[in-house]
């Protein structure tokens, strides 16, 4: 059979066009849910209208966001068992379990919260309208620990035994597959990458305000609000992500030396900057490296020894049997670049917007600004930056949105190519997961309805989140200002319209 | 009782819960065309599961979950089985909580009409293809030595299996009409009042020829019982909800719909996906099953879990308990 076509290979594209899809949606999800629930905290404590405007504007965006996660969401509970029956068969046992208990304790707490927010603004007390979103941030921040344990079990199993009568892994050990390392350096990983998304989202919609002087004081605590996001999270993606690479070179270092196109070991080993590979001969055609580097990323000292991409086939080999399990070495190496890449740029110009925005210090009087002034950007500390650099900042700061989306893509796409051959690293490989009784017609079929659909939803979405972008932060009203004393709101008036509908 | 039985019966309840809940939302769906005679009352409709239906959706994604951890055989079977039919089913509920979440958000009436359009079809598609899936389920299908289904998929539109489909279609439909009844207030009301006898007069024939198939197919003494409680229920909820008793009338479509998933539940025992080819290829409780270690913590798990969804689920709709109508709508985008 012509190998494009395996019906690995297509299921394999379909999962990869449904994840990194439906992932879009994820970081912006966990992130919004607790920045929005952030500021109507602030709302219910201070009572600045500002704050209430810019929940009900970030709210909204995030509304628009989940919506696409949640549904795109459903087609990831159910693949498994449509294009990959043998592996939900293999690995039921052990995998389903996180699974379930993220639609039992998660899914529920996020969708039965967010009706409630939805729709409670004129039917819960402020405090406990409040309480929803968090409950709603919760569900997020739960859902993403157990599908994360889900997915670490997959990296590196563990607490199973195969019992090999029923020819299925069983798991042994529930606590350790939600404790293990690889489990919570994931979890810290992608959480802290999520904020850094929604940061990142918060500080180019503000900038696109800004720059036009309009819904400055809404804006401006935005914009700070998101810088502040952008760099902790950024600085804390950077050292989880420091955690989980020295965990990978320990629990899959062909998938870390595929990411350096490290051909053969090396000590000291190199960072790779740049790297053009010849993978049949196995080896680098042109390269530029930093020596050492590697060896301190991965161990921690800049003399370890760090295998190389050959040694770890061989010793593969050895313990499994002939093959290759090399994956596809340029997609783990630059998809290894375009995340750090593309990360580490927002970060940096978070970094930059913290300290060129600042409000006091080592700021002199005559260019610190009122509540609705848009900021000057300052970065001596004497001198605003001229209009020209003013003006690019302000552009880099709106591009900045869409930098973590693309890292976030690349992180998965990175982490799941650079795992394979196998599917559960060590135990089962990927060509023996899919589903044998489904036809190629039928992946096919599934695939391009998937693709199409979510292409022109893709359109739909972003449409509408240029469309409320632009539209700024609502004006309020009386019932905002007023939120009901009571659970099901006030009964004085009995035809009051709704102050939320669909 | 072994673990892997309470797993049955726990399957059967997540089922229970997702068609009591979303099926009155896919009926609400299917009313948007039946029911309302203009835009502002589509709204209505529409906004009578506003608050919920993302709640409900979610027992089908715990019974797919659960199906996977506590029947990862059954899980693999069905779902890559059934493939075509479930694909246009998750199609639809992509589609339809789509149009939910941003019909409203643009005033264009283009926009407004076409998220309207796809409402219905994305709630009557599923609401009749959940029956064709249960109705194979329990009529049995092809299923080889090593649990793969290996027939097509116009094995899967027999006759039983189809009307399975008008069955849960028709039934669904009822209780959303009996729900709008229960939710709305003025016009709508006492029409949905009117068309529930109607629905209702159809659901009945359906159900009752449907329900007496199975129990002289496969039926014994228990799902004789299932099938007395669902069509007295039926048809009594029908008479309350004429009498504008509107509670009552819901709490008894609802038992209508439970006494029916029992019913089937009860005709499948101790298979969970019978095989047509060979019954030594069926799929049951026993051999379907996940270890006891796995069983046992999923047990703890929605021992625990279910209740608590059932309270909070239950405090959301004690929130909006409020009845709506046309005046509740505001005219404005949000």
């Amino acid at each position: 059979m012509d190998l494009a076509l395996a019906p690995e290979t297509l299921a394999r594209w379909q999962f990869g066009i449904t994840t990194v899809y439906h992932f879009l949606f994820v970081p912006l999800t966990i992130s919004l849910a607790a920045l929005t629930a952030g500021l109507q905290t602030a709302w219910v404590r201070t009572e600045k209208e500002k704050y209430l405007q810019a929940t009900k504007f970030w709210g909204k965006l995030f509304l628009i966001n989940i919506a696409m996660g949640v549904v795109t969401g459903i087609v990831q509970e159910f693949q498994f068992g449509m294009n990959w029956s043998d592996y939900s068969r293999f690995v039921g046992d052990v995998f389903g379990a996180p699974l379930a208990f993220e639609a039992l304790i998660a899914f529920f707490f996020e969708s039965t919260f967010i009706g409630l927010w939805i729709f409670g603004w004129d039917k819960l007390p402020k405090k406990i309208h409040l309480a929803c979103i968090w409950m709603v941030s919760i569900g997020t921040i739960l859902s993403a620990y157990f599908i994360l344990a889900a997915n670490s079990w997959m990296q590196h199993p563990v607490g199973y035994r195969i019992n090999e009568a029923k020819g299925r892994a069983e798991l042994t050990d529930f606590w350790l597959v939600l404790t293990q390392n690889t489990a919570l350096a994931q979890v810290f990983h992608t959480l802290t990458a999520a904020f850094l998304t929604g940061g990142a989202f918060m500080v180019g919609i503000a900038a696109f305000h800004l720059v036009r002087k309009k819904h400055v004081p809404v804006m401006k605590t935005s914009l700070r609000l998101g810088l502040v996001t952008v760099v902790v999270g950024g600085l804390l993606t950077a050292v989880s992500g420091d955690v989980l690479g020295k965990i990978m070179y320990q629990q899959q270092p062909m998938k870390m030396a595929a990411a350096e196109a490290l051909w053969d070991g090396e000590k000291p080993a190199p960072f790779s900057v740049f790297a053009i590979g010849d993978v049949d001969k196995g080896h680098n055609e042109v390269a530029i490296e930093i020596p050492g580097l590697l060896s301190f990323l991965a161990k921690d000292d800049f003399t370890s020894y760090v295998p190389g991409i050959n040694d770890v086939n061989k010793a593969e080999q050895e313990k499994y049997g002939p093959g290759d399990y090399r994956p596809n070495i340029p997609v783990a190496y630059w998809g290894f670049r375009w995340m750090i890449g593309f990360g580490m740029t927002s970060f940096a110009i978070g970094l930059a917007g913290l300290w060129l925005t600042r409000k006091k210090f080592l700021l002199p009087q005559h260019l610190r600004v009122g509540e609705d002034e848009v900021p000057h950007l300052v970065l001596l500390p004497k001198k605003a930056l001229g209009p020209t650099l003013t003006k690019w900042y302000w552009r880099i700061a709106i591009l900045t949105l869409g930098f973590p989306l693309i890292a976030s893509s690349w992180g998965w796409i990175f982490t799941e190519m650079g795992r394979q051959p196998w599917v559960v690293y060590g135990v089962l490989q990927t060509r023996h997961a899919v589903s044998p009784g489904v036809s190629q017609a039928e992946v096919i079929t599934s695939m391009v309805v998937f693709t199409t659909l979510y292409a022109i939803l893709a359109v739909v979405e972003v449409k509408l989140l240029v469309k409320y972008v632009k539209a700024g932060p609502p004006e309020l009203t009386e019932a905002d200002l007023n939120p009901p004393t009571k659970i099901g709101g006030d009964t004085r008036d009995a035809d009051k319209p709704m102050a939320f509908s669909y | 009782m072994e673990l892997h039985d309470v797993w049955f019966v726990l399957i059967a309840v997540l089922w229970t819960g997702y068609f009591f809940l979303e099926g009155f939302d896919f009926g609400v769906g299917v009313l948007t065309k039946l029911l309302a005679r203009n835009r502002p009352e589509k709204r209505v409709l529409i906004n009578t599961i506003g608050p919920v239906w993302d709640g409900n959706e979610v027992w089908l994604l715990s019974a797919g979950g659960a199906t996977f951890a506590a029947f990862p055989e059954w899980y693999a079977t069905l779902f890559s089985g059934f493939y075509l039919p479930l694909l246009l089913i998750l199609v639809c509920l992509i589609v339809r909580g789509v149009a939910f979440e941003y019909r409203a958000k643009r005033p264009e009436e283009n926009w407004q009409r076409n998220w309207e359009t796809a409402i219905f079809w994305t709630s009557l598609i599923p609401a009749f293809l959940w029956g064709v899936a249960f109705g194979n389920i329990v009529r049995g299908v092809k299923i080889d030595q090593d649990f793969n289904y290996a027939g097509g998929v116009l094995d899967l539109l027999n006759p039983y299996a189809l009307l399975g489909g008008l069955v849960t279609l028709a039934l669904f439909t009822f209780h959303g009409t009996v729900f709008v009844g229960l939710k709305t207030v003025g016009e709508i009301r006492e029409r949905a009042r009117k068309l529930a006898l109607r629905v209702g007069s159809v659901t009945a024939l359906l159900a009752l020829t449907f329900l007496a198939w199975t129990q002289s197919d496969r039926g014994d003494g228990a799902t004789l019982v299932a099938v007395a409680v669902a069509v007295v229920s039926l048809v009594v909820a029908m008479v309350a909800a004429r009498a504008g008793r509107e509670g009552w009338a819901f709490a008894l479509s609802g038992l209508t719909i439970v006494a029916t998933v029992a019913m089937l539940f009860l005709t499948l025992f101790p298979n969970v996906m019978p095989s047509t080819l060979n019954p030594d290829w069926s799929l049951t409780v026993t051999n379907a099953s996940s270890s006891p270690y796995t069983l046992k913590i999923m047990t703890w798990c929605a021992a625990v879990a279910t209740p608590i969804v059932m309270l909070y689920q239950g405090w959301t709709y004690w929130v909006f308990r409020k009845r709506i109508g046309t005046q509740h709508i505001a005219e404005t985008v949000h």
